[in-house]
């Protein structure tokens, strides 16, 4: 275990923060140097859940690697699952029948939902404010349910495969959505008088940790994290992918760099996930769920490069074939890892006790950095 | 409802006699211990990977495990009396486990939640980095199937080592008893 603890030469402190800590929201190791209470420098330590993904995938089926990317980003399983499916299409060309296509955008949509409550929650739990958490989990647990009935699982779904999904939607998925819908408007100005509009929130959040928008694209940040900075990144509107280029949205963005903007960009995506889904969910083709497709997949020989929109930002899936059942090499580049090399830039000058709150509104999954 | 009553139909070790002027309780002094630490364990909050999450809706108002007396999550492991290991441990995490693990303070129990912790998991074959088995690293209780278990499994779990806890069972009550 790398640990380094004491004074440097010039006086300054360096502590840990981690790997078990509750404000890391996973295993990641930091390496703080501090001036009396200003941070000096942040070196983040990874692979303390290092899994091998990638080479594991290596030595799996086009259709088996799939269900091991849920553990990647397991916040946005759905979108993970989808991604690698769309990759394997792209290699095979199979064209992925409407109403598969509806269901995939739907689930997204949901998961984008589910993920953003879950990062509201546990972001003012980070702060030091315990009932959000409840009210976030209250939600989060109607869109569970939906998940359950249709996928059979909570978390990791797989349930996209290539082709389409693995099966039919539930019969009472429509009318679930619509409940949870109803709810979710009825709720959604909770979180604004709960936290957004707290005044204490906003000293913590407002001019904490800018990140401008040259430094953004520079250092490679995707998601939420770059369109508080105004830059414009989302996935669904640039490289349109499935039917979002069919769909009335708008990409969020806020110009202000800060904590505060991107978890005002986050506060108003969820909105913009309720509004695709409503446009989706009286809407949905009849149809096969699934394309046809040989029980061995074979992708031909040649390189692979698609890329989604999770939650967290751009999530790109690379694979190399050599024209057999497996990859030859699979690389994800996961936003997460990107999002957290911005850390210790927009860090340096600010106090320790707002280090929290932008690695909060970073909203770091450290399964999905260190894969 | 009447004091007594309710004194006598729970779960309390030893018989209640009624006298005048108040009860005597009749009990074994390890009964009354293994009891009370039973119903008031705090976890660490201490999750590496998916089963976090649902670890985090078991505290949630839905599956609430404060039901049971979990409710107080500690984030040092000087203060936390079970461990629930949510997620995957490799390599480089094994020995901060280990040294988690040595901080807490006895009695102390661990719970493997999940396919990872109980054997590696899905990351069983091909990987290089993955432990296969928490139990490699520090001694388990129970254990919890699942990829993540569902929150009521967890909850049965939970269930299950407090009932292990009242019966006298654990690893260092029977370290002890040998002494």
């Amino acid at each position: 275990m790398f640990e380094e603890v004491g004074t440097t030469t010039e006086g300054d402190i360096i502590i840990n923060v981690g790997p078990q800590h509750p404000a890391t929201h996973g295993v990641l190791h930091l390496v703080i140097t501090l001036n009396g209470e200003t941070i000096k420098k942040v070196e983040p330590h990874l692979g303390y859940i290092h899994r091998s993904i990638e080479k594991m995938c290596e030595s799996l089926s086009y259709r088996q690697f799939i269900y091991v990317t849920s553990r990647m980003d397991y916040l946005s399983s759905h979108i993970n699952n989808h991604a690698c499916a769309l990759c394997v299409e792209k290699g095979l060309q199979v064209e992925v029948p409407p109403r598969a296509q509806v269901i995939r955008v739907l689930m997204d949509e949901l998961t984008r939902i589910a993920s953003h409550e879950l990062w509201w929650g546990a972001m003012a739990m980070d702060l030091g404010a315990f009932t959000p958490f409840f009210h976030a989990f209250r939600e989060r647990e109607s869109i569970n349910d939906i998940m359950e009935e249709t996928c059979g699982a909570r978390l990791t779904m797989n349930y996209m495969v290539p082709g389409g999904v693995m099966q039919d939607l539930h019969p009472n998925f429509q009318k679930k959505v619509k409940e949870f819908m109803q709810l979710y408007k009825r709720k959604i100005h909770e979180y604004d008088e709960l936290v957004t509009g707290n005044i204490i929130f906003q000293n913590r959040m407002k001019n904490v940790g800018y990140l401008s928008a040259e430094d953004a694209v520079s250092y490679g940040c995707s998601g939420p994290a770059a369109r508080g900075s105004g830059v414009s990144c989302d996935i669904r509107k640039i490289y349109p992918y499935e039917i979002y280029d069919k769909l009335e949205f708008d990409e969020v963005l806020e110009t202000g760099g800060d904590s505060f903007a991107r978890y005002m960009v986050r506060i108003r995506e969820m909105q913009q996930s309720i509004r695709i889904i409503e446009q989706l969910i009286d809407n949905i083709p009849e149809g096969d769920f699934q394309a046809k497709t040989k029980a061995v997949l074979k992708l031909p020989k040649g390189e692979f490069y698609t890329r989604v929109e999770t939650a967290r930002g751009e999530l790109g899936v690379y694979i190399v074939s050599e024209g057999g059942t497996t990859p030859y090499r699979i690389k994800f580049r996961s936003p997460g890892f990107s999002n957290l090399s911005v850390l210790d830039h927009i860090a340096r000058g600010s106090k320790l006790g707002d280090l929290v709150a932008m690695m909060g509104t970073l909203d770091l999954v450290i399964p999905d950095i260190d894969r | 409802m009447d004091v007594k009553q309710q004194t006598a139909k729970s779960d309390f070790p030893g018989q209640i006699h009624e006298t005048p002027g108040g009860g005597i309780v009749l009990s074994k002094l390890d009964d009354v211990i293994n009891w009370a630490r039973s119903n008031s364990l705090w976890p660490l909050t201490f999750a590496t990977s998916c089963c976090g999450i649902e670890y985090m809706a078991v505290a949630g108002a839905k599956y609430d495990f404060s039901r049971f007396g979990f409710e107080v999550a500690r984030a040092t492991p000087r203060q936390a009396d079970v461990i629930i290991i949510a997620g995957t441990i490799v390599n480089k995490m094994a020995p901060v486990l280990k040294r988690l693990y040595d901080q807490m303070a006895d009695p102390k129990y661990v719970i493997a939640m999940g396919a990872c912790a109980i054997s590696g998991g899905p990351f069983f074959y091909n990987t290089y980095s993955v432990v296969k088995g928490a139990d490699h690293v520090i001694p388990v209780d129970v254990y919890v199937a699942g990829c993540p278990p569902r929150p009521e499994a967890l909850l049965h779990a939970l269930i299950k080592l407090q009932e292990k806890i009242k019966s006298g069972l654990t690893r260092e009550q029977i370290r002890k008893d040998k002494e």
